[in-house]
């Protein structure tokens, strides 16, 4: 179960690293609780496993429209497969990593896990997410937080 | 050392298991006196270029398979003591910081980062080689 401490710990970590990477600052929805076991994911998915001291997984999901601009104010010319997968996957990475300044050391991060275009792989380990709502330049995306 | 660069210019080599991180470290450098001699992707090929290449400088992530950041920053420094090391990471709690610099590493930048912080990290990294 998350504090409302922690989710804030999120919705700042994905604030920054939309306002520093994407040079544009995300608006950053209410976050919602899910109990179906079914957060959801857009068309690209980073998962971090997440094990120490909490365990479970954080995953970021977005749209190939958003990852590609996104890309672009990175001054990144290659928009691939490979390197929308690789975005991705830092995204959550990113964000996950960051979050370690207020979990500290013993909220330990996996390197990511990418998918695209396969939601039944997306598998959340618990019952209960936090659903992140983040829009950015007319695209939608999500973290999904989902820690026991 | 044979840098097999140009005179007084310092070998940089890029550690990140991200491809676009590595590129955007690459491209978005402006120190003149460093120059790229090559990237690795996680820690066990990153020791092996080092040893081919011998770069003066690395850029160091934390979090990558294989090999993480800190032990590949320990092994670093036992084969060269004056490499200097800048380590590029997500992980932003202070005890990895000051494990990773207890291990030889110069410097810490928290990503997601600008090119002018990048750029300063790097200026300060350099200040006294």
């Amino acid at each position: 179960m998350l504090k409302e401490a922690e989710i804030r710990t999120f919705v700042e970590g994905t604030t920054h690293y939309f306002e520093t990477s994407g040079q544009q600052a995300a608006t950053v929805g209410s976050p919602y609780l899910v109990t179906d076991g079914k957060p959801g994911t857009y068309e690209y998915t980073g998962v971090i496993g997440i094990s120490g001291a909490r365990k479970g997984i954080v995953y970021f999901t977005a749209p190939r429209g958003m990852l590609t601009v996104l890309l672009m104010r990175m001054q990144e010319t290659d928009c691939s497969e490979e390197t929308i997968l690789d975005l991705v996957g830092e995204v959550a990475n990113t964000i996950s990593g960051n979050a370690r300044r207020d979990f500290g050391k013993s909220f330990v991060i996996s390197v990511p896990t990418v998918i695209a275009r396969n939601p039944d792989k997306v598998a959340a380990p618990h019952s209960r997410s936090y659903v992140i709502p983040i829009n950015w330049r007319a695209h939608s995306a999500k973290l999904v937080v989902c820690l026991e | 050392m044979d840098t097999g660069t140009a005179q007084g210019a310092l070998k940089l080599m890029i550690v990140d298991d991200s491809n676009i991180i590595r590129r955007r470290i690459e491209r978005s450098q402006q120190i003149d006196r460093l120059e790229v001699v090559g990237s690795a992707g996680n820690g066990r090929d990153a020791v092996d270029l080092f040893r081919r290449t011998q770069p003066h400088v690395v850029t160091m992530d934390l979090t990558m398979p294989l090999m993480d950041g800190v032990e590949c920053v320990e092994k670093l420094v036992a084969i060269d003591p004056k490499v200097l090391i800048l380590v590029v990471s997500a992980l932003a709690d202070k005890a990895t910081a000051v494990e990773a610099i207890e291990k030889g590493a110069n410097g810490f930048l928290c990503k997601p980062f600008t090119d002018r912080q990048l750029n300063e990290a790097l200026e300060e990294l350099l200040r006294d080689a």
